[in-house]
Formats: C-alpha cells, sequence, structure tokens
C-alpha cells in the first residue's frame, strides 16, 4: 500500500515526464482496444450475416455435394422424403436445388449457378417472396454484385440455359424481380435465384434438392440418409479461417504499438535507475529496503498503465460509443473484397476485450519496468547516497 | 555527561573497516572502540579521508564492518539482515546530508511526512507531525513549495524536520552545513542544538567545519581512520 502511495506521489510529481508517457500508452491502449473491438465486431455481423442468408443453423448436403467442385452438381440431389417434406412444410427445413447453367446478358455469356428455393420460405433473408410472382418467363432475384457484373436491373430478361438430368440442353427467359443487397457475397456472386418448383421442373427433378437448410435453433434434428449434416460451425469455419488471418495480421500491428509504449516505459525507467540514484540511497537511509525500493520503481513504472487505462477511458470510451452505435463506414462492402462484411462495421467492445487488454498491458509495463528496477538490488547505499554513478 | 547520557546508545567495539582498492585492500577505520550516550551532541572531526562518513555509515546501518562490533540501540547491526537493519533506520535514526538529499518531486510537506509514511503513521497523526516539525525549522510558508525553489539553507532545514519528525532516538549529520553559508549554518546548528536539549535526540555530525566543531560537546577527532582525541567540552 505504501509503494502504491509513494509510486502514486512520484508519478504524479514528476508532472509532464509521467504524463507523455501515460499518453502513448494509452494511445496503444485505445488502438489496440479499437482494432480488436472492430475484428469482434465484423465477426459477429459476419456470423450474423452468414447465418440470416446462407447457411441457417446448419445444412444437410446431399453425400456428392462440393460447393467448391461444380461438376459434382449434376450427380449431387436426391427427392425428398416424406419426413424432409414435413419438416419442410412445418418451415423447419428450406430445400434448394443446384445446377449449373449459363446467361446471356446483352449478347454476353456467363458461367452461372442456378438456385432453386422454395418462395414461401421464411428461414433465410433471401427475398424469395419476390420469385412468387406472375410474369411471363422464370421470375429471379439476383444479389447486387452479381447484377452490377451482369449489368442486370429489375425488370431485365435474360436468357438462361441449363442441362436437364438427361444432359439435354435447354433455354428459357428469366425475368429480374427483384435485386437484393447482402454482405454475403457467397450467395450472390455468379447465381440467380428462382423459384424451386421452377428449377425442379426445367431439370427434370421432381421434388428433388441439393442441400437441405435447417432452422436456427437448438432443436434435435434426425439423420437422413444419403445426406451429411453440416454444423453451423463447420460452414462458418471460412470466415473464422478469415477473420483469424486478419487478427493475426493486426496483431503484429498492435504488437508493434505494444512494443514501442513499452519501450518509453523501459527507457524511463532505466533513465530513473540512473538519475535517481541519491533518492534511491535516500530511501535506504530513511529505512526501506532494496527490495522495497525496486518494489516502489516497479510500481511506478506499473502505475503508467493505470493512469493510462484511465487517461484512455477518458477519451476512449465516447469514442468506443460512437463508433458501436454509429458504426464505421470503409466505403467498400464485402462484395468488393469477395468477404462477407458490411459496408458499415459495427465494433463489438466486450468486457472481456477490455478487461484482457489491460491485464496484458499493465502486466507487460510492470514487467518491463521491474527490468531495470532490478538494477537497484545491487546498489552500494552509500555511494548511492551521494549520488555517485554505479 | 548527565545520567541520561551515560546510557550508551552507540557502542563500537575493535572496528575496522576496509574496502577493496584494486587488487589491495584500504583501511578506512583501524581499531576503533567508542560510546556514545542518549541525548549527546558529538562529532567526529578531521580531514577528508580520515574515516569520519565511514564510521558514520558504520552506525547508520547503511554499511557494515570488516571487523569488530557496531552495536546501536544495544542491537548488533552486524548480525541484523536487511530488514532489521531497515527497520532500524526507518523506527530510530534520522539522517541529515551535506547535500540535503529531498525529494526533487516531492513539496516540502511530502518530503517531510515521508518517515511517517514509511512508519505506516496514520494521516491525522502524520500531519500533526509534519506540521510541528515544520514549525520548529520555521518553514511552514515553505509547505507547498517544491525543494527546487528553496535556498541552501531551507532545504537543510526541510532535511531536519525530515530527520526529526518521527523523533529518532539518533541523528547522523554528515556534513551538515558544508553547502551553507555562515548565517545559515549558525542557525542551523542553533536549531539542532535546541531539538538536542529540548527532545534529547542523540546527535553524532561528521564534520571538518569549524562553525559545527564550536556547537558541539563531543569532539572525536579521527585521523587516518583511528581515534586521535576523545574530547568533552565542559559548558
Amino acid at each position: 500500500m505504501t509503494a502504491i502511495k509513494l509510486a502514486y506521489r512520484n508519478l504524479i510529481g514528476a508532472g509532464l515526464r509521467t504524463w507523455l508517457n501515460v499518453i502513448v500508452l494509452s494511445f496503444s491502449f485505445v488502438m489496440i482496444i479499437w482494432m480488436k473491438g472492430m475484428l469482434d465486431g465484423w465477426d459477429r455481423q459476419a456470423r450474423i450475416d452468414s447465418i440470416e442468408w446462407e447457411t441457417g443453423g446448419g445444412q444437410y448436403w446431399h453425400e456428392n455435394y462440393d460447393p467448391y467442385d461444380p461438376f459434382t452438381f449434376e450427380d449431387s440431389h436426391a427427392p425428398l422424403t416424406p419426413e424432409q417434406e414435413n419438416l419442410w412444410q412445418k418451415g423447419k427445413l428450406v430445400p434448394v436445388l443446384i445446377t449449373r447453367g449459363t446467361i446471356y446478358p446483352g449478347g454476353r455469356m456467363q458461367n452461372i449457378v442456378i438456385k432453386g428455393i422454395d418462395v414461401n420460405q421464411k428461414l433465410l433473408s433471401i427475398p424469395t417472396a419476390r420469385l412468387d410472382t406472375s410474369v411471363y418467363g422464370i421470375p429471379a432475384v439476383v444479389g447486387s454484385n452479381m447484377a452490377q457484373n451482369s449489368r442486370l436491373k429489375k425488370g431485365d430478361r435474360v436468357v438462361v440455359r441449363w442441362r436437364d438430368a438427361n444432359g439435354t440442353f435447354d433455354a428459357d427467359e428469366v425475368v429480374i424481380t427483384g435485386i437484393f443487397n447482402t454482405t454475403v457475397p457467397s450467395i450472390d456472386a455468379g447465381q440467380i435465384w428462382i423459384p424451386l418448383k421452377d428449377l425442379q421442373r426445367m431439370t427434370l427433378l421432381e421434388n428433388e434438392a441439393t442441400l437441405l437448410v435447417r432452422d436456427n435453433t437448438e432443436a434435435p434434428m434426425p439423420a437422413f440418409a444419403g445426406w451429411k449434416f453440416m454444423e453451423q460451425d463447420e460452414l462458418l469455419k471460412d470466415i473464422e479461417t478469415i477473420i483469424k488471418s486478419k487478427t493475426a495480421g493486426t496483431s503484429v500491428f498492435y504488437m508493434i504499438l505494444l512494443l514501442l509504449a513499452l519501450l518509453v516505459i523501459f527507457d524511463t525507467q532505466v533513465l530513473s535507475v540512473f538519475r535517481r540514484q541519491k533518492e534511491i540511497g535516500t530511501y535506504v537511509a530513511m529505512g526501506m529496503t532494496k527490495k522495497e525500493v525496486v518494489t516502489l520503481f516497479t510500481v511506478e513504472g506499473g502505475m503508467h498503465a493505470v493512469l493510462a487505462v484511465v487517461v484512455g477511458a477518458v477519451y476512449g470510451i465516447p469514442l468506443f460509443i460512437q463508433q458501436s452505435t454509429q458504426g464505421i463506414s470503409f466505403g467498400l462492402s464485402g462484395q468488393d473484397i469477395g468477404i462477407t462484411m458490411a459496408e458499415t462495421l459495427y465494433p463489438l467492445y466486450s468486457m472481456e476485450l477490455v478487461i484482457s487488454t489491460i491485464f496484458i498491458i499493465v502486466v507487460a509495463t510492470t514487467f518491463v519496468s521491474f527490468i531495470p528496477a532490478r538494477k537497484i538490488s545491487g546498489m552500494n547505499p552509500t555511494e548511492a547516497i551521494k549520488g555517485k554513478i554505479q | 555527561m548527565t545520567n541520561n547520557e551515560n546510557q550508551a546508545i552507540i557502542a563500537l567495539e575493535h572496528v575496522v573497516k576496509r574496502f577493496p582498492s584494486g587488487k589491495t585492500w584500504f583501511t578506512a577505520l583501524k581499531d576503533i572502540n567508542l560510546t556514545l550516550g542518549r541525548g549527546e551532541f558529538a562529532g567526529l572531526v578531521g580531514p577528508s579521508g580520515s574515516g569520519k562518513t565511514t564510521l558514520l555509515n558504520l552506525v547508520g546501518s547503511l554499511d557494515s564492518a570488516s571487523e569488530g562490533r557496531v552495536d546501536v540501540l544495544g542491537m548488533d547491526v552486524g548480525k541484523m539482515n536487511a530488514k532489521k537493519s531497515a527497520t532500524l533506520r526507518k523506527k530510530h535514526l534520522g539522517f541529515i546530508f551535506q547535500t540535503y538529499n529531498l525529494m526533487p518531486v516531492y513539496t516540502v510537506y511530502e518530503n517531510v511526512e515521508f518517515p511517517l509514511l514509511l512508519l505506516k503513521e496514520k494521516a491525522g497523526k502524520r500531519r500533526k507531525a509534519v506540521m510541528e516539525a515544520l514549525e520548529w525549522l520555521g518553514i511552514e510558508s515553505k509547505a507547498k513549495s517544491k525543494p527546487a525553489r528553496l535556498s541552501g539553507g531551507e532545504c537543510q532545514r526541510v532535511a531536519i524536520a525530515r530527520a526529526m519528525v518521527k523523533k529518532p532516538e539518533i541523528v547522523l549529520a554528515d556534513e551538515p552545513t558544508a553547502n551553507l553559508d555562515a548565517e545559515n549554518s549558525h542557525h542551523i546548528l542553533q536549531t539542532m542544538e535546541q531539538l538536542n536539549r529540548e527532545l534529547g535526540t542523540t546527535f553524532l555530525f561528521a564534520t571538518h567545519d569549524e562553525k559545527v566543531i564550536k556547537y558541539l560537546k563531543r569532539k572525536i577527532r579521527l585521523f587516518d581512520g583511528k581515534v586521535a582525541a576523545d574530547e568533552i567540552i565542559q559548558s
């Protein structure tokens, strides 16, 4: 307690030198929390959006289905069992049929993936209600990225060609009845969404599906022969891998920041031990043991981090509140860079993040303060009192 | 000596202190035998290099003797571990240095309060004791000033107040007037003499300053690491 009291008194007494160190350290604090908060916010948003738009509570994949190999699409479909149909009617499953196709917007040829989905489904955020319309041709909705790349707009008609179950090519006209904005590029780029019934009819795969999206609940679901269940976490693995790699990259940046701040503290401590020898000798003469003086200097160094928390809180908390409510706009979306990311990110500053960052910085600062302070224990107090350099 | 002074508060028996000097050893103190009673106002006098400060450091348990025994308040300081000797200094000894050794970032008040903080005295008791010490030394108006804003005389008064605030049994003063002019030196010495008289504190100086020597009631002359003379001045 005495060491804390004296350390506080020494730091406040040192004035500008202390505040410069504290401001540098607080900047590191705020930057680290800000950057980690942004990644956590991105992670949360990407997970929520992916669940709402694509993965649901997990998916049953036909055993031959491989989303990364379009050639498997032809063989990866099966009729729905009565049990599956029952769950579909209850809104607990949404069947999706997938096939390869080609569109010819403006006379250009573009390979796409055609996905058939129940127009009445409510499980995913894809605006399938816009498919439930009466038009001449096949109604289709596309994502804004697909619309932009193919120069399609609402009301446009475009020829689509596909192969049916027998391998026969066929073609028809689709009408773009809706364009949706999503942060999930994997349901947007290079694909069109049409009514499931239409696609089943077109491909001669009546009552068949490639995958079944389940609802996002914990309710138990049966296993289906010939279908493999992909857990939600498994489906979100790609996002997490991307965010982890971003986190690793960002960690390098904030490690540099932290090291710079710690270097400032280390330098200050080295200088203190060197310059304050007379003071150190006086502490010993007044009745402190060398160990207590080492503790005092270490606490002094560590207390920079405590003051930095206070200073950082003064400007950091309003900044974090503003950003977590207003969000941060980077002027580009996930569609532009091909990963699930909203145009406006809402950072997530959890207590766990704040406390762990504070803990790491306080411990690191205290440690780098201790290293030069250890030198005190080797000092001769009778020489130190006179300020003789040792 | 009074009866009170007859109680040995500092006793040195055959004390030798050697320092390494290159490949050989330099003997700073040679077979010192000395006893000081409670309430004495004594000084170690002698030229530079005679061993005054070395002897003061041994009594202050800041250093240990190479041979012999140093007893302070009946305790053999040579046998004390670091914690015990720190406790001895904290509770019973006050130090006054030639260069004042005030904490530059503390105010006068905080400097004087410092020994009481180490003793973990309560805030109220600390405040009372500090103000009393500042009043003794006539520097209460400087309580909020930092040492950099004080004159040399004022700094030394603060140092004395700091040494005296815990009312120690012994005050060890190493060349306390070396950086002061004549007027300030006399003022400081009068103050210390008064504290010695009123509080019964034992003062042991290390000095070669004639101004100090005139005030001493006992002069222990050191020469070449030995006690050359031990003279009690009758007032």
